[in-house]
């Protein structure tokens, strides 16, 4: 189901006659290409794009809240070929009760950090991670800052005269 | 938190203890940091030894966690320029470029040649002073003492141009969205020019001090070797992949801020190791000196900020005679502008890689989310494969040769 100016681009098509169960939307807005994939199908999609269309590179991986929409998490793969000289980006969408999808730390090893830090600072387990655990904050910090329900100056802290 | 938490967390994130070998040897654990010279920062590597051999290595990093994304989301999009300062703060112009480039995308404006040529010069004069720094502290790690005072010499001079065009040395804040915040002050363009004729000198100087340095060359050549696929793999960018042979710079392959206009060349090495990442950064200070050189000579005449007056501050003058500037003016002092609902990313070639913000606005006057994707971040994480299975003195000049700014990885 992707829309026209998508099916005419190399990638996108490709992906589309691959398996167009794996995706489920797409869109280019100011030129950058973004692909709305499955999430059972994000490792297959990335093995895929990154063998058969050299994306070797994982730019970054990071995680938006759409909070107190439904679905709340939308995880994002900044993918980048070297050799196509083309971006990509790939959305992932998580319902919030129990965000999780599989890690793609097996297609890129440099995932591993991101990964670390979009659980350490939005709560979105990565099924398969090799080793995740929190990154920027304390082991035993209590709740992820960067989802929106979460104050800015802290949930232990209250600056009202209470 | 209480003492016995405390120890708990700091159990928990401990490695294997000690481990006794066969044959009477053991494996060592070793705290390398977070307060170590060589880590030019607050950065903690555990290390398990057996002899001198590093057997793993673990970079254990968020001491200068500050929430920039987080805080990013309460201020305004002009003011989020500020916070780009204070992430990476050896080169605030590749960061201050990177944002302001990406919220352009969003806005649809285009910045007058002017303010492009301005951006690109001062872009380059901040990666010669962050190649500057990265030089005199990397050699100062392995026993070369001069070349720090020689290289901080002529970070003081980037400083003090820098603070001629904003008022501040480091911390500029200068590229505001839509062009620059300021007129060029008036003779910057004698002072950007002295600094630059006696540059290449400088820089022939500094090649001198080290090329024929034995102690530098035996305990850099050689050393850090990683091939480019298992560097690409990790996320690794920049200096670091043009030094293990892949001719690729985001000046170059996706042009922005009128970088197709100039005229220079990337260096590119093999070797992948120490040296070759040295022979790369001391080459690109050349090359930026090539650049900025081009930007002082071909710069446009006209205005330095775009006409947009929704987003833009007004002239003085103008303030003064029309309503409807006035108007602007208290509407983007007070509220801030607001930018059209979408999500943008430009990725700019920061002097440690690729810098980029994946920005998400929600058709308000402060970003929904700030996503930065900082080159030291990315480079850090091929620590372990960089350390494994070598001699633990070798690891310093390996850390160095990723010259990484630990702002930059936690933000």
């Amino acid at each position: 189901m992707l829309p026209d100016i998508l099916k005419e681009m190399t990638v996108p098509a490709a992906l589309e006659l691959w398996d167009a169960e794996a995706l489920t939307g797409g869109s280019c807005d100011f030129g950058e290409t973004l692909l709305w994939v499955r999430r059972e199908r994000i490792v297959d999609v990335c093995r895929l794009l990154k063998e058969k269309f050299q994306f070797v590179r994982l730019s970054g991986l990071t995680c938006i809240d759409r909070h107190p929409a439904e679905p709340r998490f939308e995880v994002l793969y900044l993918l980048h070929s070297i050799e196509r000289n083309e971006r990509l980006k790939l959305k992932v969408a998580l319902d919030g009760a129990q965000p999780e999808v599989d890690s793609v730390t097996a297609v890129w090893k440099g995932a591993n950090w991101y990964e670390r830090e979009a659980f350490d600072l939005f709560g979105v387990r990565f099924v398969g991670h090799p080793d995740l655990k929190r990154l920027m904050l304390p082991a035993d910090w209590e709740g992820h800052p960067l989802r929106k329900d979460f104050p800015v100056h802290g949930h232990k802290y209250s600056y009202r005269n209470d | 938190m209480s003492e016995t938490e405390a120890k708990a967390t700091f159990a928990a994130s401990e490695p294997a203890q000690d481990e006794k070998l066969p044959g009477g040897r053991r494996r060592m654990v070793l705290n390398m940091g977070p307060q170590h010279p060589s880590t030019h920062g607050v950065l903690r590597i555990m290390l398990e030894l057996d002899g001198e051999i590093i057997t793993r290595a673990e970079p254990d990093i968020g001491f200068l966690h500050t929430g920039i994304e987080k805080q990013a989301e309460t201020l305004n999009w002009q003011q989020v320029v500020t916070l780009t300062d204070r992430m990476d703060y050896l080169s605030t112009q590749a960061n201050n470029l990177a944002y302001v480039l990406s919220v352009e995308k969003l806005l649809g404006i285009e910045v007058p040649p002017k303010a492009q040529w301005l951006r690109v010069m001062l872009t380059e004069l901040s990666r010669i002073n962050s190649h500057s720094v990265w030089l005199g502290t990397h050699a100062m790690d392995l026993g070369a003492m001069t070349v720090y005072f020689y290289c901080f010499r002529e970070r003081e001079d980037i400083l003090r141009i820098c603070e001629m065009f904003s008022g501040q040395r480091m911390m500029t804040s200068y590229f505001r969205i839509g062009g620059v915040a300021l007129e060029p002050p008036r003779g910057w363009e004698r002072t950007v020019r002295e600094f630059l004729q006696g540059l290449p000198a400088k820089i022939d100087e500094y090649e001198n001090l080290l090329n024929s340095n034995p102690i530098f060359l035996q305990r850099t050549k050689g050393v850090g070797h990683l091939s480019l696929e298992r560097l690409l793999d990790l996320g690794v960018t920049g200096p670091m992949i043009r030094a293990a042979g892949l001719k690729w710079d985001i000046r170059k392959s996706e042009p922005y801020s009128s970088y197709d206009k100039f005229d220079f060349d990337i260096p590119v090495y093999s070797e992948s190791d120490v040296f070759a990442r040295f022979r790369v950064r001391l080459e690109e200070m050349r090359q930026s000196a090539r650049i900025a050189e081009q930007a002082l000579d071909g710069m446009p005449e006209g205005a330095w900020k775009a006409d947009a007056p929704q987003v833009v501050l007004p002239d003085r003058e103008k303030m003064k005679t029309q309503m409807e500037a006035l108007i602007y003016h208290f509407k983007i002092v007070s509220e801030g502008f607001r930018v059209p609902a979408g999500e943008a990313y430009v990725p700019v070639e920061s002097p440690r890689g690729e810098i980029g913000f994946y920005v998400v606005s929600d058709g308000t006057s402060k970003p929904y989310r700030v996503f930065t994707r900082t080159p030291s971040f990315g480079n850090l994480q091929c620590l372990p494969a960089l350390f494994d299975g070598k001699l633990i003195a070798d690891n310093i000049a390996a850390l160095g040769s990723m010259d990484f700014v630990l702002g930059d990885i936690d933000r």
